[in-house]
């Protein structure tokens, strides 16, 4: 081994620290590329089945920003699958015959994704409308199936299943079926492609209530808020629905991510359910502001506050998150949980205010918190993959192998964690500007009245023939 | 059943190398196209002739990535964890590649678009250089098996390694370049179609020339590689070099459609070549694919993948080529023609 060629730096921690920040900026882009399609099949089959020429250009815009955004989730997931070998190489080497099967699956699903995003978006032009329009349904398809397999795969880091190993620790044979469908696998993807919908929902209309906020109240912006918002609005509260009974799974099948969600230190019933607080230095609980008996009523309420909860001490210590990480998964909980709600609350906001006068509600902090929304949703989502992933430390595949076991020895790992962060800053702040750009150019080319300008998408479904006069080469500078 | 998932593994390589690897050498021609006036028409058929497809390509590489660690774990673990620099190198050249050619095409400043440009255009020549690096790596025997790692340095920077990269970029533009005498042709113009004409024909000498200066450096470097290109797999070889001096000479007759089918040929010939002379080895000498090969259960799971993707992605795949080529997609305004 020559690990001396770059000072001598514990891979580990930046190893760490590296996959966490990649897959937080990947998960972003993942609700765009799974929901973002969806909403834009609404909006294109609202556009020619009544004639509706805003959602049609609607449509054809989304379409435009998903084709930024698809590129940068890919790149970015691309690298995923490099840091599984070039930062976990000894957990692929022993598990992948296991661990790989579900990205097998998710293969078909990129693949048939990535095909049909490019028919859709630059079929605009030159396909019939309905046929366009159904290019469209197998991108939304592969993305449910797609992010099913990839959450699969986690799901089994947290529940591993459908392996046997040898003495020597290899795996020696292997049940597809039971790997893919472990038992965390069903109710964390549910939770997770709710959460797709309900982010990318959020995310999408918060643009269009800020625009609203400016002034923009137009047929075309109320629109673009509420196909999004309605998706986000019925995805809230089944979200409330899934993310309680998969807490409730937790506690029935992973006592030790569950203790340091609710922040227990040691098995008891009656168990507060502590709102912030945290763990000090001698593991006590700290601070915060404590609901009597709430944590154990609701891991099981048959039993109520008889319900009992195992506490942090009852697993070894070198098998259970540190205080430190504890911590951070109580926190992680807490936000996660309390934006949730916020969320649902102002989707209930929404729902009355729709059942009672079909009309978006008339006040402004409707639209101020509708514009915070998107943000919100986001850092629940990051705050939801925070409680998982640091809740099954210092597993990586839980009882099976130790993160530290996983990484690789590479002692430059440091200099590749500076190098991604810089990258993702910049790739990251460019991609806001570009939408923003073309969101500009768009709304340029709607003020001059031509509904065209620069390399705006122009009208679809143009008539055919092919050939249009006057046109400049979009290519050329 | 472990030979058929190796035989898959090389079918992803080879239509990497085909589809994403004339993507990356799109992205060579933009680099040297010059200046942002001169090089204006010639990037409009760069920007034209990957942008529907080069998502879809970029897949096969995933596809790789997911068979090898499934399939071949220990070979992927021992790859990954020797060759961690020129593929780090790779990831990132990936991700400015990707972002830069997206955004490069929605901004209108000149002066975005040619710092877009430039990263698309130099990541697009990183990116193929580490992974024939990487090949060169493997194929060399300087990959050890068994969780060790090899030297981090000079496993990628070789004789055999070079070779392998400056292979892989100058193959992947002379791929680039036969497919765009064609896309030219279908809406560029004759002076277009002729500019990619003259690039292919050089790049094609080119290439040859590097591959064949390759069998001395192979000779004098990698011994196992050697003794088997030149016994076992020598008529795979021979008909590559037929394959491409067969493309040259209707590049130059101008059966532009017949080249492009024999340069994929060269392509496709030499990296199966590749394959039959490390066969039975994954990593030459120290990993053979049947011990690196996962339990049964886990190889019949990518059979049945790759099955399926013969079913549903091939069409798929069809479709969208089919589509592109009849040019149907063209999300922007279209350009009838050459228009100056």
């Amino acid at each position: 081994m020559s690990g001396s060629w770059i000072l001598g730096v514990d891979p580990v921690p930046w190893a760490r620290a590296q996959m966490a920040l990649t897959l937080a900026v990947h998960i972003v882009l993942v609700p765009l590329g799974v929901a973002w399609a969806f909403m834009a099949l609404v909006a294109n089959y609202k556009g020619i089945h009544h004639d509706d020429a805003d959602a049609l250009r609607l449509a054809q815009r989304w379409s435009k920003y998903m084709a930024v955004t698809f590129a940068v989730g890919a790149v970015t997931g691309t690298v995923l699958t490099f840091e599984f070998g070039l930062l976990w190489p000894n957990f692929m080497e022993k598990f992948g015959a296991a661990f790989g099967i579900p990205f097998a699956v998710e293969g078909l699903f990129f693949f048939t994704e990535a095909i049909f995003i490019a028919i859709y978006i630059y079929g605009w032009k030159r396909l019939k409308p309905w046929p366009h329009f159904w290019t469209g349904v197998p991108i939304v398809i592969a993305g449910i199936g797609g992010t099913a397999s990839v959450v699969a795969a986690n799901a089994w880091m947290n529940e591993p299943s459908g392996f046997t190993l040898n003495k020597a620790g290899e795996v020696v044979s292997v049940t597809p079926l039971d790997v893919i469908f472990n038992k965390a696998m069903p109710l964390q993807t549910l939770h997770m492609l709710v959460a797709a919908y309900l982010v990318g929902g959020f995310l999408i209309a918060s643009v269009y209530a800020v625009a609203m906020l400016r002034g923009k109240r137009d047929r075309y912006h109320r629109l673009g808020f509420l196909i999004p918002f309605t998706i986000a609005a019925i995805a809230a509260p089944v979200q409330m629905f899934v993310g309680d009974e998969l807490a409730r799974w937790v506690y029935n099948n992973e006592p030790t991510k569950f203790a340091a969600i609710e922040l227990v230190p040691k098995t008891s019933t009656d168990v507060p359910e502590t709102l912030f607080g945290h763990l000090n230095a001698d593991g006590q609980v700290v601070g915060g502001i404590p609901i009597p008996g709430l944590a154990s009523i609701l891991s099981d309420p048959a039993d109520g506050t008889a319900t009992q909860i195992e506490g942090l001490d009852s697993f070894p210590k070198g098998s259970r998150p540190t205080t430190r990480e504890v911590n951070t998964v109580h926190l992680a909980w807490d936000a996660m949980v309390g934006l949730g709600t916020m969320l649902f609350l102002l989707s209930a906001w929404f729902g009355l205010a729709w059942l009672r006068r079909r009309d978006i509600p008339k006040s402004k902090w409707f639209l101020r918190a509708a514009a915070v929304a998107g943000v919100a949703s986001i850092l629940s989502m990051e705050a939801g993959w925070v409680v998982t992933e640091v809740g099954r430390q210092p597993w990586i595949v839980f009882d099976y192998m130790k993160v530290t076991q996983a990484a690789t020895e590479n002692q430059g790992v440091w200099l590749t964690f500076l190098v991604i962060s810089a990258l993702y800053a910049v790739v990251g702040v460019t991609l806001v500007l570009v939408l923003r750009l073309m969101a500009r150019r768009f709304e340029a080319g709607d003020a001059d009245g031509s509904g065209d300008s620069g390399s705006d998408p122009g009208a679809p479904y143009s008539p055919r023939p092919l050939p249009e006069p006057d046109r400049e080469p979009v290519g050329a500078p | 059943m472990t030979d058929t998932v190796a035989a898959i593994l090389l079918i992803g390589i080879v239509a990497y190398a085909i589809f994403g690897g004339a993507d990356f050498g799109a992205g060579f021609w933009d680099l040297v196209a010059g200046g942002a006036k001169r090089g204006a028409r010639p990037r409009s058929v760069v920007n034209h002739s990957i942008g529907p497809v080069w998502e879809a390509n970029h897949v096969w590489l995933v596809f790789i990535l997911v068979v090898l660690w499934t399939a071949f774990s220990e070979a992927f673990g021992s790859i990954m964890l020797t060759l961690f620099v020129p593929l780090s190198l790779a990831a990132f050249g990936i991700v400015l590649r990707g972002s830069s050619f997206a955004f490069r095409k929605e901004v209108t400043r000149v002066s975005s678009q040619r710092n877009f440009g430039a990263a698309f255009a130099t990541s697009s020549v990183l990116v193929p250089f580490c992974f024939g690096a990487v090949a060169g790596a493997v194929a060399s025997g300087r990959v050890p098996a068994g969780g060790v790692a090899g030297d981090h340095w000079s496993s990628w920077l070789n004789p055999t390694s070079i070779l392998g990269g400056v292979l892989a970029v100058t193959v992947c533009a002379y791929l680039a370049a036969v497919y765009m005498v064609w896309d030219a042709h279908r809406f560029a113009g004759p002076e277009m179609e002729e500019y990619f004409r003259r690039r292919a024909i050089a790049s094609g000498i080119v290439a040859g020339v590097v591959a064949f200066a390759g069998i001395f450096v192979l000779r004098a470097d990698a011994d196992y590689l050697f003794d088997r290109l030149t016994g076992v797999a020598l008529p795979i070889v021979i008909l590559s070099g037929l394959f491409g001096i067969g493309s040259l000479v209707l590049l130059l007759r101008r059966h532009h459609r017949g080249a492009r089918v024999l340069a994929i040929g060269a392509v496709a010939t030499v990296i199966v070549a590749w394959g039959v002379a490390q066969w039975p080895y994954l990593l030459p000498e120290s990993l053979t694919i049947s011990a690196a090969a996962a339990p049964d259960a886990t190889l019949a799971s990518v059979l049945i993948v790759f099955g399926l993707a013969v079913v549903i992605i091939l069409p798929a795949l069809g479709l969208l080529y089919y589509l592109d080529q009849r040019s149907l997609l063209d999300a922007d305004a279209a350009e009838p023609g050459p228009t100056g």
